[in-house]
Order: structure tokens, then C-alpha cells, then sequence
């Protein structure tokens, strides 16, 4: 017990070992060890810009006490897929130009992620409501919602093909 | 974030209690979806912050006879996708259906939204509609406080030090109530409560035989409306009792005007809320 602590936990499927104080939150945890990917919206997690998957699950890491992840698996944006091979999210993002300034887009993805985790055909409502709890202030939504059906399309027919040819 | 505290994450609730019966009572930390702003904001000044994120069971949704169990660690997600939440508590899935969004319902735990003491704390009024009785556990003892007793004002509750909040029981939830919860806010989704209306209303041969109107944002804290409830019990549910029952919820609330409404809209609206809901207990009836 101190108001500094030695944590290890796994980000993007990488071992990190890293010291904070206690009151560090995981979002400024995570941008400290340069995963700048992770974004500073409104810090009271109304925005979502902070998402990150905490074993599996969408957080907002600014609610999060970085301490907390001790021993979990973090995800971030980039931890699902890099230029050459993107996440079928990513690419979906980039081909339906559902990203302007591009804030936003992180945290977006990963709750998007926890949905299609959960729900491999959503409906546009589901989409919606999923993504309730993320805000764009560039352009609106309706590029977004297209994107994230069309990358769950895209998943479902990996899926098919892998069936195939199992 | 720049409070300083020291920060501990018992791995049994054995320890968890004996870290809370220090001499001086550590804050206890939850799903940190409120606690974590208000530390920020300086609202909060903990010494010492112990995490329950750690604490092995208490998350689970389980039947105990007649009665519903809810782990106070259980999520808003995992009340969304229990079952046995929807089937005996329409109600809570419903306030679980319109929290926050995503990320929050991720982290936010029933027994945080009770022990957090918001007026406008969406899990509550249906709770207190389900007649719910909250455990409080300190070192070698437990005890139950039923939930329309655990506030003494705003944001003050009847725990003593060293308490938390362990389960949270619905003694005898039906799956043929007709329970339901409704929240009206400026927005859909990501929106604090401007009047959140819970009743539970239980109907034999036409006679109500339990109504119960819980009442979020009306009031320093969450309420019920008890006179209401008796114009409706022991009555048929009739057009003329119905509206003298939204009327006496009306008269029950206490609201306040704010930035999201007026207190004379919100004590308006309570009596619409409760008028359309308990409308619906007729519809469904047939």
C-alpha cells in the first residue's frame, strides 16, 4: 500500500511493466507509455474518445484507475490492426469516410469492437445505441453507423470463408 | 489527476472489511464512473481508496426462492443481458437500458448507483419499486436495511463505518407485475434523469393487491410515492383511481429548478409518468 504502485499488464498483446501513483487514471497511464492513441475528450465520460477494451470490454479509461488493470489485457485502437493490415473496422472507417478530424474515431472503434464482440449482425438501432455513449462534433453520425454495419459484414463473411475452408 | 491518496485492492471480502474498519473509513470505489470525477472536480478528498474491483463473487444474479439476488458488483451490462432480470424486474433492465452509455454501463455497479445517493440515479426507483432490501456487511456482522429506509437526505445514507454494500435482494418479484420504469430526459441516449418513474403494480381478479411508485429526481433523494400507492391498492384499476393516485405523486415530489427543467415541469411530468404507466397496467390486463 502506497501512493505509488508497480503494475504489469498486457497492452496491445505486449507485457508492460510501468510505475504510477495511485490516482493516475488509465487513460493518462497508457498516454505517459506513449499510446497516444488513446484520446483526452471531456475526462468525465460523457465523450468516449478515452474507450479502451479492458479484457474485452469497452472503459472509459478516464474512469479508471490505471492501478486497476493489474494483470489485464488492454486494447487499444491500435492494437486491433495497423496500416498494412487493418481491422475490417479500420478499413470501413477509411473506405465510408466516417472519420474528419479523426478524435473521435478511437474510441469509437473500440466501442464499435465491443459491440461486434457481442453482436455479430446488429441492426442500426443497435448500432446507435451502442455508440451512445461517444460523441463526434465534426460531422454526425451517419458515415460511422454505415461503417461499423459494413465492418460487420465484412467479419461475417471471414467467418463464413473460415467455416469453408475448416 | 493530482489527489494524492494511497490505494488498495483487496483480493477477499474478509480483507476488504478490515481495511473499512480503520480508524479513519476509506472511500470505496466501485465502477469509479462517478467517484473518479468527483475525486478530479476536488469534491472528494480520500486518504485512502479501497477498490472492489478485486472482490471475487458478489457479481452474480441468482434465484433464492421467491427472492431475486443481486450482487452489489453486478454491472448495468450485466443486468441488460440476466434473464432473470428481464423476466422478474422488467423494470431495472429498462433503467439499466437507458444509463449512460456504453463505457459507463461497462463499469457502473448496482451497488455503486445505491451507495453514490444521486436524486437522479437511474437503477434506484425501480429497486425501491421491487420492494428491494440492501446488505450491508461489516466485520462479523451483516444486516438488511430495506432500500426506502437507506437514504436520511441527500446524498446521506443509513451506513454505518466500515459498512459495504454486498447484495441487494428483491424479496418476491413476479414475472406477472406489471413492472415498469421510465425516464425522461432532454435526450435518449447519455442523459441525467429530469423525472425517473418506477411502479410496480400487482393485480388479483381485477383488484390491485400491491402498487408501488418510486420516484428519481423529484426529491433530495430518491423517494416513493406511499400515498398514491394507497389510492391504488385494494381498489380496481379504474380510470377516476388512477388519475387521484398520479395526482397524490404529483403532490408527493419536491422538485427543484436546474439547468435540465423547472420544478414545476418535473411535478408535472410525475403525474403524466405515472398516469401513462399505470394506464399501460390496464392495457395490459386486457
Amino acid at each position: 500500500m502506497s501512493q505509488e504502485q508497480k503494475i504489469s499488464l498486457t497492452v496491445n498483446g505486449k507485457a508492460e511493466t510501468l510505475v504510477v501513483p495511485t490516482h493516475r487514471t488509465l487513460l493518462e497511464a497508457l498516454r505517459d507509455a506513449g499510446h497516444y492513441d488513446v484520446k483526452r475528450g471531456c475526462e468525465k465520460g460523457d465523450c468516449g474518445a478515452c474507450a479502451v477494451l479492458v479484457d474485452g470490454v469497452a472503459v472509459d479509461s478516464c474512469l479508471t484507475l490505471a492501478c486497476t488493470a493489474e494483470g489485464r489485457e488492454v486494447t487499444t485502437l491500435t492494437g486491433l490492426g495497423n496500416r498494412e493490415t487493418p481491422h475490417p473496422l479500420q478499413q470501413t472507417f477509411m473506405d465510408s469516410g466516417a472519420v474528419q478530424c479523426g478524435y473521435c474515431t478511437p474510441g469509437i472503434i473500440i466501442a464499435a469492437k465491443d459491440l461486434l464482440n457481442r453482436n455479430p449482425s446488429p441492426s442500426e438501432a443497435e448500432i446507435r445505441y451502442a455508440l451512445s455513449g461517444n460523441l463526434c462534433r465534426c460531422t454526425g453520425y451517419g458515415k460511422i453507423f454505415e461503417a461499423v454495419e459494413q465492418a460487420a459484414a465484412l467479419l461475417r463473411e471471414a467467418r463464413a470463408m473460415e467455416r469453408t475452408e475448416a | 489527476m493530482y489527489a494524492r491518496f494511497d490505494l488498495s485492492s483487496p483480493r477477499s471480502l474478509d480483507e476488504a472489511l478490515t481495511a473499512c474498519g480503520a480508524s479513519e473509513p476509506p472511500m470505496l470505489l466501485a465502477g469509479g464512473t462517478v467517484a473518479l470525477i468527483d475525486i478530479r472536480a476536488g469534491k472528494l478528498d480520500p486518504r485512502m481508496v479501497i477498490s472492489l474491483d478485486r472482490l471475487p463473487g458478489l457479481r452474480e444474479i441468482t434465484r433464492d426462492g421467491q427472492a431475486l439476488v443481486i450482487g452489489a458488483r453486478t454491472t448495468v451490462t450485466d443486468l441488460l443481458k440476466s434473464p432473470l432480470i428481464a423476466e422478474l424486474a422488467p423494470s431495472l433492465a429498462e433503467a439499466a437500458g437507458v444509463f449512460a452509455g456504453l463505457m459507463v454501463r461497462n463499469a457502473a455497479t448496482v451497488g455503486g448507483n445505491i451507495a453514490t445517493g444521486s436524486p437522479a440515479a437511474d437503477l434506484v426507483p425501480p429497486l425501491m419499486a421491487l420492494d428491494a432490501q440492501v446488505e450491508l456487511t461489516r466485520a462479523g456482522a451483516t444486516r438488511q436495511v430495506p432500500l426506502v429506509e437507506f437514504y436520511t437526505g441527500y446524498k446521506r445514507d443509513v451506513r454505518a463505518p466500515g459498512e459495504i454494500i454486498t447484495r441487494v435482494i428483491l424479496p418476491d418479484p413476479q414475472s406477472g407485475d406489471h413492472n415498469r420504469y421510465y425516464k425522461l430526459a432532454r435526450r435518449k441516449g447519455d442523459a441525467i434523469t429530469v423525472v425517473g418513474v418506477a411502479v410496480t403494480v400487482r393485480l388479483k381478479d381485477g383488484v390491485c393487491s400491491r402498487a408501488r411508485i418510486a420516484l428519481a429526481s423529484v426529491a433530495p433523494m430518491p423517494i416513493r410515492a406511499t400515498t398514491a400507492e394507497t389510492q391504488l391498492e385494494g381498489r380496481p384499476l379504474t380510470v377516476e383511481i388512477i388519475e387521484a393516485a398520479a395526482a397524490a405523486a404529483g403532490a408527493a415530489s419536491s422538485p427543484i429548478d436546474d439547468v435540465r427543467a423547472s420544478g414545476a415541469y418535473r411535478r408535472k411530468m410525475v403525474r403524466v409518468l405515472v398516469r401513462r404507466l399505470l394506464g399501460r397496467a390496464i392495457e395490459t390486463q386486457g
